[in-house]
C-alpha cells in the first residue's frame, strides 16, 4: 500500500482545529475533577462512617464501569427523565460537550481521590507525632504538613491520571463532539484513508503527551526541591 | 509561689496502659519537681517510650492520673493543647518536616500556636539555633544535615516553643557514634540551665553526669529508681544488675 503524505498535509490543520476542544475537555473536566477529587478524599479520611462510605461507594462505582458507558448513560440515558429536561443542569445536559464534560469530571474524580489519598496515607506518622508535641491542632497538621508532602508523593500518579485524562477526551468524538479524534473520524469517512489519518492523530497526540510530562516535570522537580541532597 | 513550687511539675499515679490485651504501663507511679531531670532506661518494650509518649498525650493512658503542672490529662482537647505547650518532646527519628528550611521548621508552630509574629518566630528561632550551635545552616533542608544536626534542630524546635519540660525519646539510637556526642552536649546544656528533663536513653555516661534520678523499667513496671550514684553501684533489684550487666560490658 502507499502512503499518501499530501493526504496528511491536509488534514492535519483540520485535525488541529479541534485542538481547542480537546484542550478544553481536558482542562475543565482535570480541574473539575480534582476539586471533587479533595472533596471524596477529605470524606474517606474523616473517620466518619456516613462521610466515607458513601465516597467509596462512588468511587468503586466509577472505577467500576467503563467512561464509555458513562459517557452514553450521562447522554443518551439522562434526557429520558423529564425531571432532568426541567432542571437548572438541563443547560449543561443538553450539549454533548456539558454531558462530556460531565462524564470526564466525575470519572477522574474517583481515581485521583485514590490517587490523594495513597499520598496521604504515605506522610511519615511521626512527622504529625511532631506537630501533635508542637501543639498544633488536627486541621494546621493536614494544611502544613500532611498537604504538601503528600503533593509530592501523589504527583507521579496524578500526572499519570492527567495523561490518560487526555486520551479519554478522544471517547467525546462518540457523542458527536468535534474535538481532534472527532475530525479525524469525518475525515476517515470522506477520504477512507485510515491510516494515513489516524496514524497522523496519534501522533499529536503524542506531542501533547510529551508537553503535560515536560509540565508535570518541572511541578516535581518544584515540590521535591526539598529532597535534594546539594543545596 | 511556695506551694506551687512544692507541687510536683509531673504526677503520674497508678497509671495503666494497654495495647489491646498487652498492658504496656503496670500501675507506673512517678512524681518529677521542677528543675529535676530523669533518665529511664530498660530494655527494648519495657514501657520506656509509651510512659513519656502518655505524658503529652500522644498515647492514651487507660486509667490513673497524669497530672501537668496541676492539669489533668484528660480527653479534652483542650487540656491537652495546654500539655503540649508546656512540654517539649524530641524523638529517636528527628522528626523535622522534611518540606521545610531549618528556620521555618522552627517558626512554624510558633507562629501557629503561640501566634507569635513571623519577624518575632525568626528571632527565636535563630536565637535557639545559636544555642544548639548551627545557626548557619538555617536555610538548608533537613536532608542536607547531618543526623547530629538534625537532632540538635529537633531540640531547638522544641525549645522555641519555651516549655517547661523537655521529654527526650531515645534521643541518639538513630545517631551514628561520632554524632552522639554533639547532641549529648546540647541536653547536658540544658540540665545544666535547670531544664525540667525524661530521658529515655541507654547513654549511661549522660545518665550519670547528668541525671538527679535514674529510673529502671522492665516489662511495663518501674522495678527501680536511685540517684545514679547508688543505681549504678548498688542496685537492688536482679533485672536491674542483670540489665546493667548487659549494656555496661561492652
Amino acid at each position: 500500500m502507499s502512503f499518501d503524505f499530501s493526504l496528511i498535509a491536509e488534514s492535519l490543520p483540520l485535525m488541529l482545529m479541534g485542538i481547542g476542544i480537546t484542550f478544553k475537555l481536558l482542562v475543565i473536566s482535570g480541574v473539575l475533577g480534582f476539586c471533587l477529587a479533595v472533596g471524596l478524599l477529605l470524606m474517606r479520611i474523616s473517620g466518619k462512617w456516613y462521610l466515607n462510605f458513601p465516597a467509596q461507594v462512588y468511587i468503586y462505582v466509577f472505577r467500576g464501569t467503563p467512561i464509555l458507558v458513562q459517557i452514553f448513560i450521562i447522554y443518551y440515558g439522562l434526557p429520558q427523565f423529564e425531571w432532568i429536561r426541567d432542571s437548572v443542569f438541563w443547560a449543561v445536559l443538553r450539549e454533548p460537550t456539558g454531558c462530556a464534560i460531565l462524564a470526564l469530571t466525575l470519572n477522574t474524580g474517583a481515581y485521583v481521590s485514590e490517587i490523594l489519598r495513597g499520598g496521604v496515607l504515605g506522610v511519615g506518622k511521626g512527622l504529625l507525632e511532631a506537630g501533635s508535641a508542637l501543639g498544633m491542632s488536627a486541621r494546621q497538621k493536614f494544611i502544613y504538613i500532611t498537604t504538601p508532602i503528600a503533593a509530592r508523593l501523589a504527583l507521579p500518579a496524578y500526572s499519570n491520571d492527567v495523561i490518560s485524562l487526555l486520551k479519554s477526551t478522544a471517547l467525546a468524538s462518540t457523542i458527536t463532539i468535534a474535538d481532534m479524534t472527532g475530525i479525524a473520524r469525518t475525515i476517515v469517512a470522506d477520504t477512507y484513508a485510515p491510516y494515513e489519518i489516524f496514524m497522523s492523530l496519534a501522533i499529536i497526540y503524542m506531542i501533547f503527551t510529551f508537553g503535560l510530562q515536560k509540565l508535570f516535570g518541572v511541578i516535581e522537580r518544584y515540590l521535591g526541591r526539598y529532597s535534594r541532597r546539594e543545596g | 509561689m511556695n506551694d506551687e513550687n512544692n507541687q510536683p511539675l509531673i504526677q503520674m499515679h497508678g497509671v495503666n496502659k494497654f495495647f489491646g490485651a498487652f498492658q504496656a504501663l503496670k500501675n507506673i507511679n512517678l512524681d518529677v519537681r521542677r528543675g529535676e531531670r530523669i533518665v529511664v532506661c530498660g530494655p527494648s518494650g519495657s514501657g520506656k517510650s509509651t510512659m513519656i509518649r502518655c505524658i503529652n498525650r500522644l498515647e492514651e493512658h487507660n486509667n490513673g492520673h497524669i497530672i501537668i503542672d496541676g492539669k489533668e490529662l484528660t480527653d479534652k482537647v483542650k487540656d491537652i493543647n495546654a500539655v503540649r505547650r508546656e512540654v517539649g518532646m524530641v524523638f529517636q527519628s528527628f522528626n523535622l518536616f522534611p518540606h521545610m528550611t531549618i528556620v521555618k521548621n522552627l517558626m512554624l508552630a510558633q507562629q501557629l500556636v503561640r501566634k507569635v509574629s513571623k519577624v518575632e518566630a525568626r528571632e527565636t528561632a535563630m536565637l535557639y539555633l545559636q544555642r544548639v550551635k548551627i545557626p548557619e545552616q538555617a536555610d538548608k533542608y533537613p536532608i542536607q544535615l547531618s543526623g547530629g544536626q538534625q537532632q540538635r534542630v529537633a531540640i531547638a524546635r522544641a525549645l522555641c516553643m519555651k516549655p517547661e519540660i523537655m521529654l527526650f525519646d531515645e534521643p541518639t539510637s538513630a545517631l551514628d557514634p561520632e554524632m552522639i556526642h554533639e547532641v549529648l552536649e546540647v541536653m547536658t546544656d540544658l540540665a545544666r540551665d535547670g531544664m525540667t528533663m525524661i530521658c529515655v536513653t541507654h547513654e549511661m555516661g549522660f545518665a550519670r553526669s547528668v541525671a538527679d534520678r535514674v529510673i529502671f523499667m522492665d516489662a511495663g513496671e518501674i522495678i527501680e529508681e536511685a540517684d545514679p550514684k547508688t543505681f549504678f553501684n548498688a542496685p537492688k533489684s536482679e533485672r536491674t544488675k542483670k540489665f546493667l550487666s548487659q549494656i555496661l560490658t561492652h
